[in-house]
């Protein structure tokens, strides 16, 4: 091949491939845990593009609604620290209550309801005057934090206490608990609304609860081939945008599981990273990203083809992850 | 009335619950002993070992009792050295038919066989004696603190991973010394590991001064081995072996690398918030027998949750059901084995500042149960209580 040949085939191929690629580039935030830092991944080429100074032991992360800014939980600065999105600089800190972990972003744009896992407390806070508006005393060891997506129910799951509680948003006061399988880590709302996942990592399984009746219709167990059930301990979660399909991290198994949300049948798994904990999508949801603790990485997955692509280094323990569109 | 409460379910299941009302009430039953001396003051026993883990555990259920209205308390009862422990026992059990006892093993045995026992729970949270797991079992006695026999077949796991196979033993004179290189001998033989030397720790020096010339000394004696095995249970000797030993030799057992159902450098799996809520509460770092502790009241607390009774009979029968699974921030659920009422748990392998590992190791496998490679399996264990 001649050398113009050479030149006109890899601009047919950039060509080709281009299209892929966003204009923009979409980014997923990942938190280190053990680094306090966030990786800040470029969807487009699937490299680590950036790394961001934070408090001590970032965990829970989110955006705000128009993405200009980031809330960060720094777990052992007792803080959410409030990033600018494009910069990367700290503008200012929360008050968070103590050793915060996990927390939601109320559909408001304005309330963080935030969990305290020292303390047994969720803590609301109102981002504007970042005053804490509300503190509702919880089970022991929230983390677990959902909102429903008319912003009606805030749920915070305690791991001790092995309970979802339900908090309703206008007296920020609980309104029912209800009892779920050991050590709860992750809650969510359907996008409609009408069921609450909640996984339980020693109990293995995800139940699901009617919303209108807080009452439990359906649980979910998890069989990975080769790994005993004990080890098979599902965290992180989140759902396709058809709500067809639930892609679910299962801990040390080092697999995700992909759960059809009709029939709560797990039809595939997936071999990931170790010690796997929490995820985000791509913008079009065509690509998963999850968080691999142990071995300190992010695997990529297609959703499509539910296949691993891509192992991404991240820094150590990275917990949280985020789509910055 | 009866329309009053249906209303209440029907607004709030909590608050009906809160109405229901169940007392849980728990004793903790200790037997106070008059420690020998050791050669080192630095760090004796704390006065309320155990005790502050079930004040722990008691804190963990009452936050959860809060939100289904159930009443958690717990009495702590201490009987003097050479007190009476069946008496105490008994006039425990017409308070309450749960108690959580610290004590050693004819405490236990004569307070299990009270008639006003028999359809009581009891919880051994302190004596490691493996034959309570095996012949001298009782049927409403279970154990939350792992046995001898499952730490040393932790340890022993985890020399054979290391390929230490060649092994020296170092045992005290006292009986608990006795009975751990007895699970050492055992553990060593169940993994095809040999202990090639064995000496009994019988010096009077004081060590604090002597060490550097004793030690090198005796155990040059024991030939050459890969790993120096240590029974000294009740931590008088043997902090002074390491860096002393004439071959520059890991120490492992009482000192060194410990197995143990719980150390302070346990930190994975959440275990970093219950160590902090311990340190918060006691002013101190949580050991083996506070784990044990609050492990038991935590059983109690989960099975009553998952129940809805008090009753020790249907708390029993719970426990020891495949449905019990307890959350014990070791990584994996624990639950009782049905052949002996042994808690099923993995056991930590801790230097003074790191987790080294977690027994069971990979690679050690069973039929059922890894954690059941740990102590006397259901064919190993001679109890017929259970059955």
């Amino acid at each position: 091949m001649t050398h113009a040949a050479k030149s006109l085939a890899a601009l047919a191929l950039s060509a080709l491939l281009a299209p892929a690629a966003p204009l923009v580039a979409a980014e997923i935030w990942v938190t280190n845990e053990k680094d306090d830092t966030i990786s800040v991944i470029d969807i487009a080429t699937l490299e680590v593009v950036r790394t961001i100074a934070t408090g001590e032991r970032p965990r829970g992360i989110t955006f705000s609604k128009d993405f200009s800014r980031v809330y960060v939980c720094a777990s052992d600065s007792d803080t959410v620290q409030v990033l600018d999105a494009a910069t990367g600089k700290i503008l200012h800190d929360l008050p968070s209550g103590e050793d915060p972990e996990q927390f939601v972003l109320h559909p408001n744009d304005r309330h963080l309801y935030i969990a305290n896992e020292d303390d047994a407390v969720t803590t609301v806070v109102d981002t504007e005057t970042r005053k804490v508006v509300a503190q509702i005393n919880v089970g022991i060891e929230p983390e677990g934090m959902a909102v429903s997506p008319d912003g009606r129910i805030a749920i915070t799951t305690s791991e001790t206490t092995n309970m979802a509680h339900w908090i309703d948003t206008q007296t920020q006061q609980l309104f029912a608990n209800t009892l779920v399988d050991a050590r709860p880590r992750h809650a969510e709302f359907t996008a409609g609304g009408s069921a609450l996942w909640v996984s339980s990592e020693i109990g293995g399984t995800i139940t699901v609860f009617d919303t209108a009746t807080q009452a439990e219709t359906g649980k979910i167990t998890f069989d990975v081939k080769g790994v005993h059930p004990d080890r098979v301990q599902p965290v992180g979660f989140a759902f396709t945008e058809d709500e067809q399909t639930a892609f679910v991290a299962l801990g040390p198994s080092n697999h995700v599981a992909v759960v059809n949300t009709q029939t709560l049948e797990v039809e595939d798994y997936i071999l990931v990273g170790r010690r796997v904990w929490h995820m985000a999508f791509s913008p079009d949801k065509s690509l998963l990203f999850t968080t691999n603790g142990v071995s300190g990485d992010v695997t990529v997955i297609d959703t499509a083809k539910r296949q691993a692509l891509k192992s991404i280094k991240v820094g150590r323990f990275p917990w949280g992850a985020a789509l910055r569109p | 009335m009866r329309f009053l409460i249906t209303l209440l379910m029907a607004l709030c299941p909590a608050a009906f619950a809160a109405a229901a009302g169940l007392e849980v009430p728990v004793i903790y039953l200790k037997q106070q002993e008059q420690q020998p001396p050791t050669l080192s003051n630095l760090d004796p026993p704390p006065a309320d070992l155990g005790e502050t883990g079930a004040r722990l555990g008691l804190a963990d259920n009452r936050t959860t009792g809060s939100f289904l209205g159930h009443s958690y308390s717990l009495e702590a009862v201490a009987v003097p050295p050479g007190g009476d422990f069946a008496a105490a026992a008994r006039a425990a059990l017409t308070r309450s038919a749960l108690l959580i006892l610290d004590a050693p093993k004819p405490a236990l045995l004569a307070a299990a066989a009270l008639p006003e026992a028999q359809e009581a729970l009891l919880f051994n949270a302190a004596s490691p004696d493996t034959g309570l797991r095996s012949g001298d079992c009782r049927r409403n006695l279970l154990h939350t603190l792992p046995s001898d026999l499952m730490r040393s077949d932790a340890l022993m796991q985890f020399a054979l991973s290391r390929r230490w196979t060649g092994l020296a033993l170092i045992a005290g004179k006292h009986a608990q010394d006795q009975a751990f290189a007895g699970a050492l001998r055992q553990s060593a033989a169940k993994f095809g590991l040999e202990i090639t030397a064995e000496r009994t720790w019988d010096y009077g020096a004081d060590m604090r001064r002597n060490a550097a010339q004793e030690v090198p000394l005796m155990s040059q004696g024991l030939g050459r081995h890969d790993l120096l095995l240590v029974a000294d249970e009740l931590q008088d000797f043997a902090r002074y072996l390491p860096y002393n030993t004439w071959l520059p030799r890991p120490v492992a057992g009482s000192e060194g690398l410990v197995p143990a159902a719980w150390a302070p450098v346990v930190e994975q799996w959440g275990a970093a918030q219950l160590q902090s809520r311990f340190q918060e509460l006691a002013g101190r770092k949580m050991l083996a027998r506070d784990y044990a502790a609050w492990a038991a009241v935590r059983s109690i607390g989960e099975a009553v949750t998952r129940t809805g009774s008090a009753d020790a009979g249907v708390l029993r029968s719970y426990l020891l059901s495949d449905a019990f699974e307890l959350a014990g921030f070791k990584g994996r659920p624990l639950s009782y084995r049905s052949w002996n009422g042994q808690l099923r748990q993995p056991i930590p392998l801790a230097t003074p500042r790191a987790l080294a590992a977690q027994a069971p190791l990979p690679g050690f496998l069973h039929q059922h149960s890894e954690l059941d490679t740990l102590g006397l399996d259901a064919p190993e264990s001679r109890c017929g209580a259970f059955q």
